[in-house]
C-alpha cells in the first residue's frame, strides 16, 4: 500500500483535539507560501472554498472543472439549508447536540473526533457566508433566521429560500473570482482530470483533458486536492447534475488511493417520482417541505386509484407519524425513504406504477393561509408544477426517493489527507463526517467546513516538508500517466460499436437500483457482481463514441465517465456485501429488528472499510480502520 | 407527440453554421425539451450521424448551464424557466420548433448549440463580490439587516449567470445580469466597503467586454428563469451616477 493507513486522530478530550491539533501542526510561511503549487479539481462548496482560501493565504493554486463556470458546480442545487449550533433559538441547541445529531445521524459510522470538529466549526461557517453577503433569511427584526430538519429536535439550519445551496456557492464563487483577478488562482473551467500522478509515492500532479479542445494537458504541483463530488450517478437516474461522476476519485483509487464506505449512498425520501423511460435525472423536492408536509398513502390498497381528495381522513395512513411519533414526517432521510418503499411494496404506493406517496400540505394551509406556505416553498410549488402539471396547492405532492448523495468516497485521515501522501479530499468526495447515512443541511456545512477551515489549517502540515520536491511536468510518472490517458481516450473511439451510451448506463443504472438501492441482500448482490463485469465486457465491444478526440465531443467525455461507472459499480457491490450488517442507509434485509429497522453489528462492523486497488481483474483488497467511540454511547437508533 | 425541428448545427467557432431539419416521433408530452433532444441523438447515433451538441448540466432550472434559443425565444415559450424546466406538453403535436444557440456578440459558439459566456465571469471577476478573508468574519448576528433589504438582496442574488437577459436583449446588454450582482451586494451593510469601487470596475469590464447598453425594452426580464427585475438596472445606474460622483468629489 502507498502511504499509512493511520487516522491519526490527535490526542485529549473531543473537544479540545482540533484546537490542540492546531497549535501543534506545521506552518507555511507568508513569504514561503507563494513558492507551493496546489491543484484543486472541483469549483463546488469544497473545492471553490478551498481554492479562494488557499489563493487569499498567498499559495499559487490551480483550480479545475468540468463546468463551463465554476459557478455552476453542483453545489447549487443544494436547496434547504445549512446547519450550525448558533442556538439563536434558545431551543436547547449546543455544539455537543450538533455533533451528537450527525454522528447518530450517520448510525455511529463515523468518527467522533472529525464530526466533532465539523460540529465546532459550523458556526464559523456562518459568519465567513454573512462577511460575505449571503443573503439569508432573516426575522422583521434583522436577525438571521432558522428552520427545522430531519433528525433535529432543534432549529438550527440557516436558509437563503429554497436556494441556500446556489447562495453559499456563489459566495465561494466570489471569493474564488476575486482570488483569479488577484492573480493567486489561475482557473480551468471545461477541464476533466482523467488521471493522479504519483512521483516518489506522493500525489504531485494530474493529467486533464480540456473539453474543448481535446488536448491532454500535464500539470505538477506540490499537492493535490480533489473536491470532486459524489458519484450517486452511477445509478443514472438520481437528483445530481448530469455531468456528475466518480471518474476522478476512480482513477485516484485505481493510483493506490483507498476507497472507504463506496456502498454508503443516501437515497433521498422527497422527490418527483420517475414518470417514464426518456427521464434524465431526477427532482428533489427539499426535506424543508416536510416541516408543514404531511406524508401519507391510503390504508387500503383498493383506495390507491381514487383521487387523494375522494379518501376519507380515517382512510389514510400517516405512516410516518404512526411508526415514529417523536419526529414525524421530520424522520431521518434512510428511514423515511425505506418508510415509503415498504408502504409502495405493499401495494398502498399511488400514483402511475403506484411507485409514489403523498406529501400533503392541506392542513399547513388550513392553519397557516396559502400565502405563507406560498412564501416558504413558493418556488419548489412552482417546480413541481412544471415537471408534473399539477397544482401542490390544491393536490398533494407525490413523492418518492431517489439517489441524492454518497457518504462513501476517498478515504481520509484527520487532516483529510489520504493514505496517498500529498493527496487531500475534501467535501462529498470523501467518506469522513456523515458515516453511513447524512442528515438534511449538512452536505453544504461539511463542503465549507472542509474548504474554508480545515483544509487551509492542515495542508500546511503537509506541505511544510515539501520545500522543493515538485517534480517537473516531464518526469517518466506524467509521461506514463499521459499515455495511459490518451490509450483510453483511443479505445473508446475504436471500439466503434452499435449501442449508444445511455443504454449502457441506464441498465447499470436499473441494476444497482434494484440490487444495491434501498435495500440489499446477499444474493441479489451477488447476481449483481455477477452481470456488471458481463455488461462491462459488452460495453468495450459495442458502445458507439462518436466524432474524434482533437474536437469538443460531449459524447466522448461521458463514455469515459460511464466506463468508470461500470467499473466502480463492483466496488460498492463487494462494500455492499462485505458490510454484513445494516447501518443507516445501507440496509441489508437479513439483518433487521422485528419492527424493520436496521440493525447494526457493532462487534464485527464498527469499523471503517477502505478498499486498496489490486490491479484489474483482481480482487480489492479490505482494510478496515476500526471506530472508537470515546464519548457517545452506541445505541439502536430510535426516532420513535 | 410528433415533432419538427430545426436546429442550428455549426462545426466550430469559424465555420458557418446553418440551420438542419430533424423529426422526433412518439414523444411523450411528459418529456422534457431537453430529453426530447436526448431522444433525438440517440437516434442520430443510431443512425451514424454525429449527435447535436448542447450544454446542460442540473437539469432543475438552478445551475444555468443550459442556453437554447426556442422558436426565438431564449430559454423557449415557458417563462420563468430555464429551457431544462421546459415540457413537451407545451408544445402543440405536429409543430415545428427552432432550436438555436443564445446569440450574443460576446458569446461565441463553441460547436452547435454550445457557446462561451466566459466574459460574465470575467464581470464578476472585476468586483462582483466581499472581500471577506476567511476568519476574519465578526458573529454572524453582530451585524443586523432589515428584512426588507435582505430579501430584495436575494431576489437579486437569484440570478442563474446563464446569459439569457443578453440573448434576448436587442442590444446584446448584459446589464440585468450586472445589475443582479451590484444590487445584491449594495444591498447589504457588508458590501458597502467596496461599494463604488465595484460597480465602476463592473461596468468597465462589462463594457470592455461588448455587451451593448439598456434602451428600456424589458425583453430580460421577459425570459429571466429567476425572475430578476429591470427595476435592478436603474439600481444599477443609480449605484453607478452615485460612484462617479463620489469620485469627482474625491470621496
Amino acid at each position: 500500500m502507498i502511504g499509512t493507513f493511520d487516522a491519526k486522530i490527535p490526542p485529549g478530550p473531543l473537544a479540545q483535539k482540533w484546537r490542540s491539533h492546531l497549535d501543534h501542526s506545521r506552518l507555511v510561511s507568508p513569504n514561503n507560501r507563494r513558492k507551493f503549487e496546489i491543484i484543486v479539481v472541483g469549483s463546488g462548496l469544497a473545492g471553490g472554498s478551498a481554492a479562494a482560501t488557499l489563493g487569499e493565504l498567498g499559495y499559487r493554486v490551480r483550480c479545475f472543472c468540468f463546468q463551463d463556470s465554476a459557478r455552476r458546480a453542483h453545489s447549487i442545487a443544494a436547496q434547504g439549508g445549512i446547519n450550525a449550533a448558533k442556538n439563536y433559538q434558545n431551543d436547547g441547541d449546543s455544539i455537543y447536540r450538533l455533533f451528537y445529531d450527525t454522528i447518530k445521524g450517520g448510525d455511529f459510522r463515523s468518527r467522533e473526533a472529525n464530526v466533532y470538529r465539523l460540529a465546532e466549526i459550523a458556526n464559523n461557517i456562518i459568519d465567513q457566508c454573512v462577511a460575505q453577503g449571503v443573503p439569508f433569511a432573516r426575522e422583521y427584526s434583522g436577525y438571521l433566521a432558522n428552520r427545522s430538519f430531519g433528525g433535529a429536535q432543534v432549529s438550527r439550519t440557516f436558509y437563503a429560500r429554497g436556494q441556500t445551496g446556489q447562495q453559499l456557492l456563489l459566495g465561494c464563487y466570489q471569493a474564488l473570482c476575486r482570488q483569479i483577478a488577484a492573480g493567486t488562482v489561475q482557473m480551468f473551467p471545461q477541464t476533466e482530470m482523467l488521471d493522479l500522478v504519483i512521483v516518489d509515492g506522493q500525489a504531485k500532479g494530474i493529467v486533464t483533458r480540456n473539453l474543448r479542445s481535446g488536448k491532454i494537458d500535464r500539470h505538477a504541483a506540490d499537492t493535490v486536492v480533489l473536491a470532486t463530488g459524489g458519484y450517486g450517478n452511477v445509478f443514472y437516474l438520481s437528483t445530481n447534475a448530469r455531468g456528475c461522476n466518480v471518474t476522478a476519485t476512480y482513477r485516484a483509487y485505481k493510483r493506490g488511493a483507498l476507497f472507504a464506505n463506496p456502498s454508503f449512498t443516501q437515497i433521498h425520501p422527497t422527490c418527483i417520482p420517475v414518470s417514464g423511460e426518456h427521464q434524465s435525472k431526477l427532482t428533489l423536492m427539499s426535506e424543508s417541505l416536510r416541516n408543514d408536509g404531511r406524508v401519507w398513502v391510503p390504508k387500503r390498497k383498493e383506495d390507491r386509484e381514487k383521487a387523494p381528495g375522494e379518501i376519507p381522513e380515517t382512510d389514510r395512513d400517516y405512516y410516518l407519524e404512526r411508526k415514529y411519533p417523536s419526529y414525524g414526517n421530520l424522520a431521518p432521510r434512510d428511514i423515511s425513504s425505506r418508510a415509503a418503499k415498504e408502504v409502495c411494496d405493499e401495494g398502498r404506493g399511488v400514483g402511475p406504477g403506484g411507485r409514489g406517496v403523498y406529501l400533503d400540505f392541506a392542513d399547513a394551509i388550513k392553519r397557516l393561509g396559502e400565502d405563507r406556505i406560498r412564501e416558504r416553498y413558493g418556488n419548489l410549488f412552482e417546480v413541481y408544477e412544471k415537471i408534473t402539471g399539477e397544482d401542490a396547492y390544491k393536490v398533494p405532492m407525490r413523492i418518492y426517493p431517489a439517489v441524492h448523495y454518497t457518504m462513501g468516497g476517498l478515504w481520509v485521515d484527520y487532516d483529510l489527507m489520504n493514505n496517498v501522501p500529498g493527496l487531500f479530499v475534501i467535501g462529498e468526495a470523501n467518506f469522513s463526517d456523515h458515516g453511513a447515512n447524512r442528515l438534511g443541511a449538512s452536505a453544504l456545512m461539511q463542503g465549507l467546513a472542509d474548504g474554508y477551515f480545515v483544509l487551509p489549517n492542515t495542508l500546511p502540515n503537509y506541505l511544510a516538508g515539501q520545500t522543493g520536491k515538485r517534480p517537473s511536468p516531464g518526469a517518466p510518472e506524467f509521461q506514463e500517466a499521459e499515455e495511459n490517458v490518451q490509450a483510453r481516450v483511443e479505445k473508446l473511439l475504436r471500439v466503434n460499436g452499435t449501442r449508444s451510451l445511455d443504454s449502457f448506463h441506464r441498465e447499470l443504472g436499473l441494476l444497482l437500483w434494484e440490487k444495491c438501492g434501498m435495500s440489499r441482500h446477499e444474493k441479489g448482490l451477488r447476481e449483481a457482481l455477477q452481470k456488471i463485469p458481463e455488461l462491462r465486457e459488452q460495453f468495450w465491444r459495442d458502445v458507439r463514441v462518436p466524432g474524434n478526440e482533437e474536437d469538443f465531443n460531449q459524447s466522448l467525455e461521458r463514455a469515459g465517465r460511464v466506463a468508470d461507472f461500470l467499473e466502480f459499480a463492483e466496488l460498492m457491490c463487494m462494500d455492499a456485501l462485505e458490510r454484513d450488517e445494516s447501518a443507516g442507509a445501507h440496509f441489508r434485509e437479513e439483518h433487521q429488528t422485528p419492527d424493520g429497522e436496521a440493525l447494526r453489528d457493532d462487534e464485527r462492523h464498527a469499523a471503517v472499510f477502505a478498499w486498496e486497488f489490486q490491479g484489474d481483474g483482481q480482487l480489492p483488497k479490505l482494510q478496515r480502520e476500526p471506530l472508537h467511540f470515546e464519548t457517545v454511547h452506541l445505541t439502536q437508533r430510535s426516532y420513535k | 407527440m410528433n415533432f419538427q425541428l430545426r436546429i442550428w448545427r455549426q462545426p466550430n467557432r469559424k465555420s458557418p453554421g446553418k440551420l438542419v431539419d430533424y423529426e422526433v416521433r412518439d414523444i411523450s408530452p411528459n418529456t422534457s425539451f431537453l430529453e426530447m433532444l436526448d431522444i433525438l441523438n440517440e437516434n442520430l447515433l443510431r443512425a451514424g450521424k454525429e449527435p447535436i451538441a448542447f450544454d446542460s448540466d442540473c437539469r432543475e432550472g438552478i445551475c444555468g448551464t443550459c442556453s437554447l434559443t426556442v422558436n426565438g425565444e431564449a430559454h423557449g415559450p415557458d417563462h420563468p424557466g430555464a429551457v431544462c424546466e421546459l415540457y413537451m406538453r407545451k408544445f402543440r403535436d405536429g409543430a415545428t420548433i427552432t432550436v438555436e444557440p443564445f446569440r450574443v456578440g460576446s458569446f461565441p459558439i463553441v460547436k452547435d448549440l454550445v457557446i462561451d459566456r466566459s466574459a460574465l465571469d470575467r464581470i464578476v471577476q472585476a468586483g462582483g463580490f466581499i472581500s471577506a478573508r476567511a476568519g476574519s468574519a465578526p458573529e454572524a448576528n453582530s451585524v443586523t439587516v432589515p428584512k426588507h433589504h435582505a430579501d430584495l438582496a436575494m431576489e437579486a442574488a437569484a440570478c442563474i449567470g446563464c446569459g439569457a437577459c443578453a440573448a434576448a436583449c436587442p442590444n446584446g446588454s448584459a446589464m440585468l445580469f450586472t445589475s443582479a450582482k451590484v444590487s445584491h451586494l449594495a444591498l447589504l451593510p457588508q458590501g458597502h466597503p467596496e461599494r463604488e469601487s465595484r460597480v465602476l470596475k463592473m461596468v468597465q469590464v462589462m463594457d470592455a467586454e461588448g455587451f451593448g447598453n439598456c434602451t428600456n425594452t424589458y425583453e430580460c426580464e421577459a425570459v429571466c428563469p429567476a425572475e430578476i427585475s429591470a427595476s435592478f438596472i436603474a439600481k444599477l445606474n443609480r449605484e453607478y451616477a452615485r460612484a462617479r460622483f463620489r469620485r469627482s468629489m474625491g470621496e
